[in-house]
């Protein structure tokens, strides 16, 4: 979709933090989630450690097949430790071990003989900061994925678009798309990551604080992205931003670590985390009181 | 709830997978010997060789009917990359092994008391030492010391310290320095010094040209060091009022001593064994010589030199004991330096 | 209201320095200007010396292959004729053979430290190879000469026999010993340490975030490293084995104890006769008259502008790499 700078300034007046009610309002005028194909992705029983320090204890969550999903809760929780368990990027540290099961479309992500790099196809990944490849021009960058996977496409030109327009791109790099990816501006290039990940069309989604590093404007710019995709495919976002999960979430799952592994205190509808959370820990959390 | 789980690494090999990389190995241990014997290679390089093409192809031709094509070049270039790693090694395997096995024999009691002014090259193993070849790498080493050190970390302070207009040009003329070939470092203190002012072989010509090999390792090194150094404390130095001149002689360089150890001793290995610059200058004596400033004098690399070319075979034994005791040096020198270097920055 | 304040310039700020620093700064200034006033120095008295050879011989002393000498009873030079050309060509040949065998084994071997080796191999590895730069060229020589030079001879002979069709690899009259070849071995097993080491050091600063983008997008680790790691260190490696040329092409003791040198230009790897510039200063300075050694000098002159020049274009890459290459 393509927005107009005008837009962009309402939306980002109306992005101002608000109370607690109008953020639970303005979630509620949200579409109920589409159904996209497969079950979804499920988490059973997730551990984490580096080492000796665990660091994530007894995690278990389903993401509904095209449901938006936000992870919220304080640095140091382990909400990015789990979304990596999720596709198997957490194995790449040292030290790392786990425990548990990750089931994608109800098939083991960790049994023996599964394919890792399949894996990663199905369960695509948006970093904090963007990371195109600065060897690669804007178009070679979109199509990555398909070239490191070695997969067969029948027509690049026609993916290139969709992907790039499917990630809010393609009118402002449609004439330059021969110009290398650190030409962008941090946001524009955050959102050729994304295209980036929807070009090996995966199941999943995952976004680790994906706005972190960008400025207001291209924060609303991608969570307008976020909700469009959320039609064709399971979303996971971790945010600090809890305007930004009430924004563009179904579900939220408040995460809190006292010092020992990080724990999923609740999971529910997003409007109901922000409106009657069941956990005085997750009040205190949303309602700014600590965190 | 948490105490019941254990942590696990569900990527790592399982034992299944160990098996059949062990089977993998076997057969292409088995196809190695056959492929040898079947055609005219030899050696054993020939079977290492085909036993790495065929591990590689056994390996990646399971995981194309398993995983597909890229899993199968991603086998095959894991193969080829441990390969390289191998041959890497592999000289330095073969040459440790050589002089152990070649230069054990040449070793006896006198070894390290003696001199070989009596001793001819066809005498045995048991006449003569090197007593006067490692007085004399050291009488080398220690004059090449006394002038490459302060040159050399004058230079590395010029660099991070005083960070002069000419910094940039002399980063670059250091490294330029350091790729000086040391036959022509020889050549030069020949025709500058040994032709026009003392005509006389000696070891201070020698470690005249040692030093100018000397200089960009220690002052490269050095460099490294002080860089690591961190900021905070120079500027707690001066900000106590101490001049330039006194935060770098009481904080800087203490805190880097250890580091500047290390740039010394890699300095005294990269020249302990040099050769083509000792054979032009010294003249390699075969009596201890106790003038450092005149007369001819020998060093662990003449003598090398001398006994691998007078060609006998006691020559060459010593030869070979030579450079086993030059190789330990170099060793221990390495081992030193490596040992000070995992505390660059020291207390 | 108009606003007339003046924009004040910036002040200069001044200090004058204490005795003490102005003379710390002297002495160190002195120092680092060092290797500027050695170079000089060497690049001086090596002209200064040779000249007398170079006038005599002007281009010739390049282009031609001849080397000999003719004195009569009393050691005046009856006729001389000194020429680099089969040297030079001899020394350029020698060090390519390394390179062409020491780069992909370095980048292989450096590709496997950082990305395939677990860490306590790595460690171990990383010492050996360390050190290994470090050991003494005439180890390398006589080990070359009495172990490696049979082995490679052998391959030789099986490289002519398959590629003999191929003129580089031709070899008439039918003499494989101390060849170009094997002295080219040689030197890539002294250079490998080096290309290696910078080679590791270049891959190792390749951008985590983009290698964990490769992984992500379900890149194997060959694809990773084809995507992320080789565009990022390509420049790097060729720098690195520009510094490995320069040291291949200074290196004496380690090619003369392997090497056949013959006054005559010959291409042919594999055939053994070869020439090498460090090597003829060697072979020929022990018995050398006055003027030859003038010639010598000469050739020294070379020998330093060639490797000076290799290793400052490696430098530059290198430099420009370690800046650009995020």
């Amino acid at each position: 979709m393509i927005q107009t700078p005008e837009s962009e300034k309402e939306m980002s007046t109306s992005a101002q933090p608000s109370s607690l009610a109008s953020v639970a309002n303005a979630k509620q005028a949200r579409t109920q989630p589409t159904q996209a194909t497969g079950t979804g992705l499920e988490a059973r029983g997730i551990h984490a450690w580096f080492g000796k320090n665990h660091v994530l204890a007894n995690i278990n969550l389903d993401f509904a097949a095209g449901s938006v999903t936000a992870l919220i809760g304080p640095s140091g929780c382990g909400k990015s430790t789990f979304i990596r368990t999720l596709n198997r990027m957490h194995e790449f540290i040292p030290g790392a071990a786990m425990a548990g099961e990750v089931l994608l479309d109800g098939k083991e992500v960790y049994a023996p003989g599964v394919d890792v790099t399949k894996i990663r196809l199905q369960i695509g990944m948006v970093f904090q900061k963007p990371n195109p490849f600065p060897s690669m021009t804007i178009g070679e960058n979109v199509l990555s994925g398909l070239k490191l996977a070695q997969l067969k496409v029948e027509n690049k030109d026609e993916l290139l678009e969709s992907c790039l327009v499917r990630a809010g791109l393609w009118n402002e790099v449609k004439d330059r798309l021969d110009a290398h990816g650190g030409s962008l501006s941090g946001g524009q290039q955050q959102r050729l990551c994304i295209a980036r990940a929807l070009a090996v069309s995966p199941q999943v989604l995952l976004m680790d604080e994906p706005c972190s590093a960008l400025d207001p404007g291209s924060t609303l710019r991608i969570e307008d992205t976020i909700r469009e995709l959320s039609d064709s495919m399971t979303i996971v976002i971790v945010t600090h931003n809890m305007q930004q999960a009430a924004r563009v979430s179904d579900y939220t799952a408040f995460f809190l670590s006292d010092g020992g592994p990080g724990e999923m205190i609740e999971v529910a509808r997003t409007s109901e985390i922000f409106s009657q959370p069941k956990d005085q820990r997750t009040e205190n959390y949303v309602t700014g009181r600590f965190g | 709830m948490t105490a019941v789980a254990t942590p696990q690494k569900p990527w790592a090999k399982r034992p299944v997978d160990r098996i059949r990389e062990f089977g993998f190995l076997i057969a292409a241990v088995i196809f190695a010997f056959g492929f040898v014997a079947a055609t005219e290679m030899k050696g054993k390089l020939a079977y290492a060789f085909i036993f790495f093409v065929a591990y590689g192809v056994f390996t990646s031709t399971f995981a194309f009917i398993s995983r597909g094509a890229p899993a199968a070049k991603d086998l095959l270039i894991s193969t080829l990359v441990s390969l390289g790693a191998v041959l890497t090694v592999l000289p330095i395997a073969s040459i440790f092994f050589t002089v152990l096995q070649k230069g054990l024999p040449g070793l006896h009691f006198g070894l390290l008391t003696n001199d070989m002014s009596m001793a001819t090259s066809t005498d045995p193993i048991a006449t003569g030492g090197i007593l006067h070849a490692i007085t004399g790498t050291l009488t080398l080493v220690t004059l090449a010391l006394f002038m490459s050190v302060p040159i050399g970390i004058l230079t590395a302070l010029y660099l991070t310290e005083v960070k002069g207009r000419f910094a940039g040009p002399i980063r670059f003329l250091v490294q330029a320095m350091s790729g000086v070939p040391s036959i022509v470092a020889g050549l030069f203190i020949l025709s500058a010094i040994l032709y026009t002012i003392t005509k006389d072989y000696s070891a201070l010509m020698g470690a005249l040209a040692l030093t100018i090999l000397m200089i960009p390792t220690i002052a490269r090194t050095s460099e490294e060091v002080l860089l690591l150094i961190p900021n905070d404390l120079r500027e707690a130095g001066t900000a106590l009022g101490g001049t330039q001149w006194r935060t770098v002689a009481m904080i800087v360089l203490p805190a880097a001593r250890s580091g500047l150890m290390t740039a010394i001793i890699l300095g005294v290995a990269r020249i302990a064994g040099e050769t083509a610059p000792i054979l032009l200058l010294t003249g390699g004596g075969d009596k201890v010589n106790p003038n450092p400033f005149s007369g001819s004098v020998g060093s662990m690399p003449y003598y090398i030199w001398k006994a691998f070319n007078a060609g006998s075979p006691e020559a060459i034994t010593r030869a070979w004991a030579g450079l086993l005791v030059l190789m330990i040096v170099v060793l221990i020198l390495f081992l030193a330096a490596r040992a000070l270097s995992n505390r660059k920055v020291s207390q | 209201m108009s606003i007339t304040t003046l924009i004040p310039s910036p002040r200069d700020i001044t200090t004058e320095p204490r005795r003490s620093d102005k003379v710390f700064r002297g002495v160190v200034t002195g120092g680092g200007l060092s290797s500027l006033v050695i170079l000089g120095l060497i690049a001086l008295f090596l002209a200064y010396r040779g000249f007398e050879v170079l006038k005599q011989e002007g281009l010739g002393f390049i282009t031609n292959a001849e080397w000999s000498i003719t004195l009569d009873e009393s050691a005046n030079v009856v006729e001389s004729n000194f020429g680099l050309s089969a040297m030079l060509v001899g020394t350029i040949l020698c060090s390519l053979v390394a390179v062409v065998i020491a780069v992909p084994i370095s980048v292989f071997s450096a590709l496997y430290l950082n990305f395939y080796a677990p860490g306590w191999l790595k460690k171990i590895l990383v010492a050996v190879i360390d050190m290994m730069a470090a050991f003494p060229s005439i180890l390398f020589g006589i080990w070359g000469f009495l172990v490696l030079m049979p082995s490679v001879e052998y391959w030789g002979k099986l490289i002519n026999k398959y590629l003999g069709w191929i003129p580089l690899f031709e070899v008439k009259p039918y003499f494989f010993t101390r060849s170009p070849f094997v002295a080219g071995v040689v030197l890539a097993i002294m250079i490998i340490p080096i290309i290696t080491s910078v080679s590791r050091e270049i891959f190792a600063q390749a951008p985590l975030d983009r290698i964990q983008a490769a992984f992500a997008l379900g890149a194997t680790r060959w694809a990773m490293i084809k995507a992320v790691v080789i565009p990022h260190g390509r420049s790097g490696v060729v720098g690195g084995a520009m510094l490995g040329l320069g040291r291949a092409m200074g290196e004496t003791v380690a090619v003369y104890t392997v090497l056949n040198i013959v006054f005559q230009i010959n291409w042919h790897v594999l055939l053994g006769a070869g020439g090498n510039v460090a090597s003829l200063i060697i072979l020929k300075f022990g018995e050398a008259s006055a003027y030859e050694i003038k010639a010598l000098m000469a050739a020294g002159l070379v020998l330093f502008f060639l490797t000076l020049s290799v290793n400052a274009a490696a430098n530059f890459i290198v430099k420009r790499t370690g800046k650009s290459g995020r």
